[in-house]
């Protein structure tokens, strides 16, 4: 009795349980982890803290009210030097997005198509497009943007050359293009009136094909019809819009580029940089896709397109139908982490001048205001957000696409 | 009644196969005319080729190698070759080769950082290669403190010093366990060293150098540059971010709620953000964040960020290493009564590891190119420096000599990389 007395009744928690007891010890070592981790944030706040007051400054946001008193030469929206800060970041923030989303686009044209002709039983385009992303994915990114800029200042003519009876550089593309080391200038599309009809058409034109494939669809299932969809649906996008364009009087013209002076006037200028830029994320971006695609496809077992082509499929057929909609799960979510180092990767614009996100807040006006605490973090914080933002529109997509196991 | 019918008694010999059925004809029909649309392909792929390949091979050999500016080069192409012929102008690669692989290190002091290099070769040898004997594994670990006294100099007991921070601490794990107890003994090993460094190292390296003042001369980190720059940080960068990495994939699997957020958390954020705005921070900011009067060497701040940024790309690495083993490794572990340091280390990082390995090298590759974004903050790296180079005077509009070249370069080194993960790959598989 007095024995039991004793267990029960002894002390039942000792100190050195903190340690040895496994029920105990993971707090332990939390508790201590989160102390050394707070002690390590409070040192740096404070030593910050210490460091702005004796410089004089104070932590604040109001230089972005500030005129920022610089041009950016590259703008989606209004812009002059009078203008804020803030709104000089907004303008940099939509050139990153521009060059993101371009790039993006084309990054993902490229490596579709090279990693599907990797694959190629064509033993020459196979080795080319090896000989293609071995290349690309070897040499530093930064690389590729210098050089295509250095590319575009030194190769492409200036635009007084185009100038004169027998000038020394010519218009390409019939004369509506002029690629010049300032950049190129491509057409401008007008819109006179009555445009908006045509507009219209073309865009009820995209409803009907979007309706013409549901009910092509249900009649397949329901007779086992195949319509030849894919001519009837390009069929539908042309020739509705192109019929009232010209019923209208070709209400919808283009503005060529003129030579006027020193420099071209009119169309569409798309600055050196931008495109140096776009160039050559794309074709960098696009061999990683390239590599992605070829693994995603070669994922999928050989017993699929077999079985495919044993039920009667033609090879056109099989990949639409049964190897791509595999594939694609293998391949969404590389593509999204791709899509991201893109992104981020458009912070080199800085190195030719293109103005992006980087190039204003943490560039120019950082150097301004010397708000470097400021500017980075707000930077940062942008970055943070477009990554996420992107990751989770990819990850609903991921998802959607996700095989819907019983 | 005779017998007409008429039976062969001997094998007919062998024949040979149709014509179209063997060697070349056989390989073409299949590999590049197999149908009408492959042999369109393949005509285009040819004439690409042909264009490419008449475009670039007579720019390079019909160069010049001897010349002291562009316009030389020209001159010298256009007297050799015949006018209106553009050729390469390697002459740049000749005059700018050693700027390009050195920076401005002093000219006489070029035997060391190649007398590193070559010492750098040794010590990966034993990582890289089982056949290596195991006993260079010391020199290895010896090798970081001479490569950093090697390319910066100065007195020989900065890096003795530093290194006695190891010896206390492998003392401490020697002796201590038996004396304190094997949880002291390990808050011991982890708490004698920092002292250690904080404190004594310190005064320990100025006292020695006083008594003993035996150095090499020292070299500023401003002299620093070119692919020694890039190698030295990249080198740096590999060889810290996986331990890291390791640490913080474990971090974010632990079932401890406060560990696995600050993991999580630093993962997310570095992962999010681009390189180049942690190199900003290692440039303009980073001064804020520490004790006022403190400034350390740029060089070394680029290396704090580059790996820190990769080592949370490798966390994310072998994350997908360890999340790819089967529950029952673990469950096995545990049957066996091992506890969790001995599971990690004997049953699931070598298996998780080697699932990652192709990732593992990919990221060291990205690591490696990433180190040329140096540049935006004005260290002089290959791509700093043939900024330069193209604004002076001599060379200005030179652009395909000098980029290709720094190119082959960088690509020998990733291909290189890469195809040794494919090797390792092949050697680690142990399934049938």
């Amino acid at each position: 009795m007095a024995m039991a007395d004793q267990s029960t009744s002894g002390p039942s928690f000792r100190l050195s349980m903190l340690i040895y007891d496994t029920r105990y010890r993971s707090m332990t070592i939390q508790v201590f982890a989160l102390i050394l981790f707070l002690l390590a944030i409070g040192w740096l706040v404070n030593n910050a803290a210490n460091n702005l007051a004796s410089s004089g400054k104070e932590l604040g946001f109001s230089f972005l009210s500030d005129p920022a008193g610089y041009d950016i030469n590259q703008r989606l929206i209004e812009y002059n030097s009078q203008m804020s800060h803030g709104r000089a970041a907004l303008v940099g923030l939509l050139n990153t997005l521009l060059v993101a989303v371009l790039g993006c686009l084309l990054a993902t044209v490229i490596g579709v198509a090279v990693g599907v002709l990797r694959l190629s039983s064509n033993w020459i385009v196979a080795r080319l497009m090896t000989f293609y992303i071995e290349t690309l994915r070897n040499i530093p990114v930064l690389l590729w943007i210098i050089l295509a800029m250095a590319i575009f200042i030194e190769s492409f003519p200036q635009p007084n050359m185009f100038r004169g009876e027998d000038a020394e550089a010519t218009m390409n593309l019939w004369g509506s293009v002029a690629l010049t080391n300032r950049g190129f200038y491509i057409p401008k599309p007008l819109f006179f009136d009555g445009s908006m009809v045509v507009v219209m058409v073309f865009i009820l034109s995209l409803v009907g094909i979007w309706f013409f494939g549901r009910w092509a669809k249900a009649k397949q299932e329901a007779t086992g019809d195949i319509l030849p969809s894919g001519w009837i649906k390009l069929a539908i996008f042309f020739l509705p819009a192109i019929a009232v364009f010209y019923a209208m009087g070709q209400p919808i013209g283009l503005e060529y580029p003129e030579l006027k002076g020193f420099n071209f006037k009119g169309g569409i200028y798309m600055r050196n940089s931008l495109i140096a830029l776009w160039l050559s994320l794309s074709l960098y971006t696009g061999a990683f896709i390239a590599e992605a695609v070829r693994a995603g496809i070669q994922a999928i077992s050989h017993g699929q397109s077999e079985a495919a082509f044993a039920l009667g499929l033609r090879p056109g057929r099989t990949m639409k139908l049964v190897i791509l909609p595999q594939a694609l799960r293998v391949i969404v979510p590389p593509l999204i982490s791709q899509y991201l180092n893109l992104t981020k990767n458009s912070s080199l614009a800085i190195a030719v001048g293109y103005m992006d996100i980087t190039g204003t807040l943490a560039g120019i006006t950082l150097n301004q205001t010397g708000r470097a605490l400021e500017t980075l973090l707000l930077l940062m914080l942008i970055y943070l957000s477009i990554s996420i933002s992107v990751s989770l529109v990819m990850n609903w997509y991921n998802e959607s696409i996700k095989m819907r196991e019983r | 009644m005779t017998d007409l019918s008429y039976v062969r008694t001997e094998m007919l010999s062998e024949q040979a196969p149709p014509s179209g059925q063997q060697g070349i004809v056989k390989w073409m029909r299949a590999n590049l005319f197999s149908s009408i649309t492959n042999s369109i392909l393949t005509l285009l792929a040819l004439f690409f080729l042909y264009k490419a390949l008449s475009g670039i091979l007579p720019w390079v050999f019909q160069s010049s190698w001897n010349a002291k500016s562009l316009g030389e080069c020209r001159e010298a192409i256009a007297a050799a070759y015949g006018e209106g012929v553009e050729g390469a102008c390697w002459a740049v690669i000749r005059e700018r080769y050693q700027q390009l692989s050195f920076g401005f290190y002093p000219k006489e002091l070029y035997w060391r950082p190649i007398l590193a290099f070559i010492l750098m070769l040794v010590a990966v040898a034993p990582v890289l290669f089982a056949g290596v004997p195991r006993k260079m594994l010391l020199f290895s670990a010896l090798f970081p403190f001479i490569g950093f006294w090697l390319l910066w100099g100065g007195t020989i007991w900065v890096p003795v010093s530093a290194l006695l921070g190891f010896v206390v601490a492998y003392g401490a794990a020697k002796l201590l366990p038996s004396m304190i107890g094997g949880l002291g003994a390990t808050i011991a090993v982890i708490l004698l060293p920092v002292i250690y460094w904080l404190l004594a190292f310190g005064p320990l390296a100025d006292a020695l150098s006083a008594i003993f003042p035996y150095g090499i001369e020292s070299v500023p980190s401003s002299s620093m540059g070119g692919f020694a720059l890039s190698i030295t940080i990249g080198v740096t960068g590999i060889a810290l971010s996986l331990p890291i990495g390791i640490l913080l994939a474990l971090g974010r699997q632990a079932p401890l709620f406060i560990v696995k957020s600050i993991c999580v958390g630093f993962i997310e954020f570095i992962r999010g953000v681009p390189l180049i705005t942690l190199l900003f921070v290692a440039s303009v900011l980073l001064s804020i964040f520490l004790p006022p009067g403190s400034n350390f060497d740029i060089i070394l701040r680029v290396m704090i960020m580059v790996t820190l940024f990769a080592s949370a790309y490798m966390a994310e690495v072998v994350r997908g290493g360890l999340a790819a083993l089967p529950k029952g490794q673990y469950e096995a572990a545990d049957a066996l009564g091992m506890n969790y340091w001995q599971t990690t280390r004997l049953i699931i990082m070598p298996q998780a590891l080697k699932i990652s390995i192709p990732n593992i090298v990919s990221n060291f590759i990205g690591l490696f190119k990433d180190t040329t974004l140096v540049s935006i903050i004005g260290l002089l790296d290959p791509l700093g420096l043939s900024t330069s180079i193209r604004a002076n005077q001599e060379w200005n509009g030179i652009v395909w000599e000098l980029y290709g070249f720094i190119a082959l370069l960088f690509w020998i080194v990733c291909f290189s990389m890469s195809r040794y993960s494919m090797y390792l790959e092949r050697k680690l598989k142990t399934e049938h």
